[in-house]
């Protein structure tokens, strides 16, 4: 055991340790669920992972940072677009909960431009309600909603009890529509809390509603013809698709759509005239990118413009896929023109932070997504793991065939997809693609985490409040990336908690100038002055008592 | 404009609810049971509302917030939730080892009707609550009631869990806390203990969600009312409720179980309903009110009398929970302010009878409003109406006060983007000292950021 308090600690020492945690943290549980935490709790191997569970029951009681698949449709994928009235059908707490909780920016064009981002509307479902059903007080809630504001689309959460009380909020929908007619959309979600096993099930079901009710409405080809591409799996959370926006604007990249920060109905529905669509969180939207592959032809790659490095290297795959080179001579010049201040201030950051050790824990994507950013600042990720990944996020989609598909995932609505007949035109011919390939592009491909990640690292899937506690007493990492909940547990110990999915209200972190600005925040948290001041004066042992003399 | 789709104009609403104030129940018994030392809330239904709750509170506290969650799937929506809940009662003893675990329900497992004394009583049977260690529960539909039922609701669990009485009484004053800061809490304990008075007071979140950071993070912080003592409140002379909405059940409930008599008093917030509280408080301690005390009070009429021409006939808005709102009223009178628009999502008559008889001749004009119709979206299209000069209310406040450029105070639950208000009372002479004075920097900071430069005052 090496001293963890040691200044000079490395990280290949502690690396090597890293095998007794899983042995010696399972022995505190009950049996069953020992032999179940055990195969979520594995240390990298290279090229080759092995074999994680994921994307399975949380063991109740257990203190997880999973939330419900509410959370994950209404609250993450469509919260951010900001021109759609999205009722939540319930008792007030869920509405309540995801108002404005998720830090999604967004900027309306003008004056006239529908913002309903700050606003929380709900049904707000009482005792009556949940005896003789709320489907006529759901009706009167969205007649309202239109007579006060006239929205385009309105969309409609189902919580919990409503799926008990069988209200059926898609035949609710449909009749609305008809009902006020004006062309406007109104869809639901069967997105009740209790469906899946974590936020991801809500992804789903929210892509399948995009999917349904939004994607594939405009065939209007608007602005540049050149160049024309969808950012997925985006939320604009502290701004990050507004620099994305910017630098893709730099190089004359025409950003058509982001699902879904910063977005528009319009937007959505204009998407499918894109030519490429890039994935950045992998979780929560590739089954859009694979929905838009198969009706409308457009392909996909996997993107991380998390880092300075990783977002130089998203611009190169665009351009190398356009092949233009106007457009690859403008992205290097853009990239060499960005890197001159990432350079800078990263430089100064490094002192601080060569050498220091990381722990990720969060979401479907930023623990991976932010380890790019580590790398840059000499910091090494000892160990890291998903709030809701499947094993395709841990261990690359080669191995999506093998997945078992569990009575909660069977819960989840398969939609079919077909081509299109109509809007259905392969971006590619077969031997254009065959040659991209050929230069090292990669379609339709997700490597995982775990191939990225320092052989011998921990990753835990579905990380419990008891293991973060014995992962930070064991290893003391110099910053702990995870979310509110663990935020000032963490800070109790001493160890500075970064989050990454309210960036402790900092941001952007995306493109460049997101680097540059979480550069900068990590040099500020592992060097604060604070954290040496723990303890007072009279509580340190080399203390010396001593009298005043009169 | 942040809020840009509000307007004046209001139609009359039935069913949909804009801009709510206030939430759901669980997430007060989940409050509620952090002020009682050693407990683990534990969230009985969808795994979403247990990391809800927590992040909510702990937004607003900027504290470790701990509790568990049954994390109910399909399965067990369809055929109950008694297994999930066995056996995270066994997960938690053996891997968190709490004193108490104290259960609430959530809408799911309400609607779906599990019976929590039969599923406790067989995680007992199968020997999985150790011995000395104890699971407590309460039903806190979310479909009734809000945030401060269930907050009422967890109060009530502990008399019904704990309070026993013994032949023995004793010369003690049971203090039911209502929905408070832990700095509110402290600053109670304080007075009392210038009193003089012997007090328990129940539940007490000062010590668990203001905890001192030491390099090590406490599962069970040094806070919170002990079981002991919760027990002892069968045998105390007699118990004073701060604030009807939250403490008046447990109140009742204490009595028809102990015996104990109850008188319920406004939450100390301002002048008068702080008299209220000293007066009750020495008559049933029997002890006299210290000079100490007086001159507290006497420096809180002094700052009022001297700085009166600043507050005097200001318009106000507030909004939040009637325990709050219903003295917070009453303060802004003395401050000879004039509450004009009050709006909370909790309903009952006490709220709408206080407010009668607080408005009716000093502010004819008031408009107030309670109970599931009554939001924040309507309190502000009476802004529209006709301005306020100050706003007063958790942080989604922020919005409206930027939209119309009103100074704007933060009380209430949530406020998650500013720090201190668990260090700071609003309680007390002391607390309503503080609250003048953060009435005064705000009204005084917006006329100094507002008006003509040849009309900004270098002096008060």
């Amino acid at each position: 055991m090496i001293d963890k308090n040691d200044k000079s600690k490395n990280a290949d020492a502690l690396i090597a340790e890293l095998h007794e945690f899983r042995d010696e943290v399972i022995t505190k549980y009950p049996k069953k669920v020992a032999k179940k935490r055990a195969k979520s709790i594995v240390l990298s191997d290279g090229d080759n992972p092995p074999q994680i569970q994921a994307n399975v029951r949380t063991i109740p009681g257990i203190i997880t940072q999973r939330g419900c698949t509410y959370a994950g449709c209404k609250g993450v994928v469509l919260g951010p677009t900001r021109d759609i009235i999205n009722i939540t059908h319930g008792p007030i707490g869920c509405g309540f909960y995801s108002w404005l909780t998720r830090r999604n920016q967004t900027k309306p064009v003008d004056d006239n431009d529908s913002n309903f981002i700050p606003y929380c509307f709900s049904t707000d479902m009482q005792d009556s309600n949940i005896v003789f059903g709320g489907e006529e007080k759901l009706k009167q809630a969205i007649r309202e909603a239109y007579e006060l504001f006239h929205p385009k689309a309105i969309a409609v959460f189902s919580t919990c009890p409503v799926g008990l009380i069988g209200d059926d909020v898609h035949r609710v929908a449909r009749h609305m529509t008809e009902e006020i007619g004006n062309g406007i959309n109104i869809f639901g979600f069967s997105c009740e809390g209790y469906r899946g096993v974590s936020q991801s099930a809500g992804h789903h079901i929210a892509n399948n509603g995009l999917f349904k009710n939004l994607i594939g409405r405009d065939d209007e080809v608007r602005g540049q013809l050149k160049y024309r591409v969808n950012l997925l799996g985006e939320y604009n959370i502290g701004g990050d698709a507004f620099e994305l926006e910017r630098v893709f604007e730099k190089c004359g990249i025409n950003l058509l759509a982001s699902f879904s920060g910063n977005s528009t109905v319009q937007k959505f529905e204009n998407a499918h005239t894109a030519d490429l669509n890039m994935v950045m969180c992998h979780r929560s939207i590739n089954y859009v990118a694979e929905m838009m592959e198969t009706a409308f032809g457009i392909p996909w790659i996997k993107v991380q413009p998390i880092g300075a490095h990783s977002t130089a290297k998203m611009l190169r795959k665009i351009a190398q896929y356009f092949g233009e080179q106007e457009l690859i001579d403008k992205v290097e010049e853009v990239i060499a023109e960005e890197m001159i201040e990432v350079q800078k201030v990263l430089e100064q950051a490094r002192k601080r932070t060569v050498g220091k050790l990381a722990m990720l824990f969060v979401g479907g994507s930023r623990a991976h997504h932010y380890q790019d950013l580590f790398e840059e600042l000499g910091m090494t990720t000892i160990a890291a793991g998903y709030e809701f990944g499947h094993r395709d996020d841990y261990e690359g989609r080669s191995v999506i065939p093998t997945i078992q598909i569990d009575a909660d995932s069977r819960n989840i609505e398969e939609i079919t997809v077909t081509q299109d007949e109509i809007r259905y035109r392969p971006r590619k011919t077969e031997e254009e693609l065959k040659a991209l390939e050929a230069e090292g592009m990669e379609f339709n491909e997700y490597h995982g985490i775990m191939k990225q990640m320092e052989k011998g690292t921990l990753v835990i899937d579905d990380l419990s409040h008891y293991e973060m506690d014995q992962l930070i007493a064991k290893y003391k990492p110099d910053v702990f990336c995870a979310g509110i909940k663990e935020k000032f547990c963490v800070q109790k110990m001493g160890i500075p908690l970064k989050q990454l999915h309210n960036y402790d209200v900092g941001g952007p972190y995306a493109g460049f100038q997101g680097a540059i600005n979480f550069y900068k925040d990590i040099e500020m948290m592992v060097g604060a002055a604070i954290w040496k001041e723990i303890k007072a004066p009279w509580e340190s042992e080399d203390y010396v008592e001593a009298t005043f003399a009169y | 404009m942040l809020l840009r789709h509000t307007t004046a104009k209001e139609i009359d609403r039935k069913a949909l609810t804009v801009n709510p104030a206030k939430t759901c129940q669980p997430v007060g018994a989940m409050y509620a049971a952090l002020g009682l030392h050693g407990c683990l809330p534990h969230s009985h239904g969808s795994q979403g509302c247990c990391s809800y709750h927590r992040s909510a509170l702990t937004r607003h506290f900027k504290e470790p917030v701990m509790a568990a969650t049954s994390s109910f799937s399909e399965g067990s929506s369809v055929f109950g939730g008694s297994s999930n809940l066995v056996s995270a009662i066994e997960t938690i003893f053996t891997v968190y080892n709490p004193d108490v675990v104290a259960v609430h329900t959530t809408c799911l497992s309400e609607t779906i009707g599990d019976d929590l004394t039969q599923i406790v009583s067989k995680a007992h049977e199968d020997g999985l609550v150790p011995e000395g260690k104890k699971v407590i529960f309460c039903n806190t539909p979310s479909y009734v009631g809000t945030h401060v039922t269930g907050y009422s609701n967890q109060v009530a669990a502990f008399v019904k869990f704990f309070s026993t009485a013994t032949p023995k009484k004793k010369n003690v004053i049971n203090l039911a806390a209502g929905w408070m800061e832990p700095s509110d809490m402290r600053e109670i304990k304080r007075l009392a203990q210038e009193m003089e008075a012997r007090i328990i007071l129940f539940p007490d979140m000062s010590g668990v969600l203001d905890a001192p950071l030491t390099g090590k993070f406490e599962m069970y912080p040094k806070g919170g009312v002990t079981q002991a003592q919760l027990i002892a409140t069968g045998d105390s002379k007699f118990t004073i409720g701060l604030g009807a909405y939250s403490t008046e059940d447990a109140c009742v409930k204490l009595e028809n179980k102990c015996k104990v008599k109850f008188e319920v008093v406004e939450i100390p917030v301002g002048l008068k309903a702080t008299d209220r509280f000293i007066t009750s408080l020495s008559r049933h301690a029997n002890v006299p009110v210290p000079d100490s005390i007086t001159e507290e009070r006497g420096r809180l009429v002094d700052l009022i009398a001297d700085n009166s021409k600043y507050f005097y006939g200001k318009r106000v808005a507030l909004y939040g929970d009637p325990d709050t709102l219903i003295p917070l009223t009453e303060f802004l009178l003395t401050l000879d302010m004039k509450p004009v628009y009050i709006v909370t999502g909790t309903s009952g008559k006490h709220f709408d009878e206080s407010m009668q008889a607080l408005l009716s001749e000093k502010v004819p004009e008031a408009k107030y409003k309670s109970g599931p119709n009554a939001d924040m979206f309507q309190l502000h299209q009476w802004i529209k109406q006709e301005p306020v000069d100050l706003l007063i209310g958790n942080t989604y406040g922020k919005y409206i006060a930027r939209d119309e450029n009103i100074p704007f105070v933060r009380l209430g639950f949530p406020i998650v983007d500013r720090a201190g208000h668990n260090y700071f009372p609003n309680v007390g002479y002391v607390g309503a000292t503080n609250l003048a004075i953060k009435i005064l920097e705000k009204v005084l900071d917006h006329f100094d950021s507002n008006c003509k430069e040849e009309k900004v005052e270098w002096q008060m």
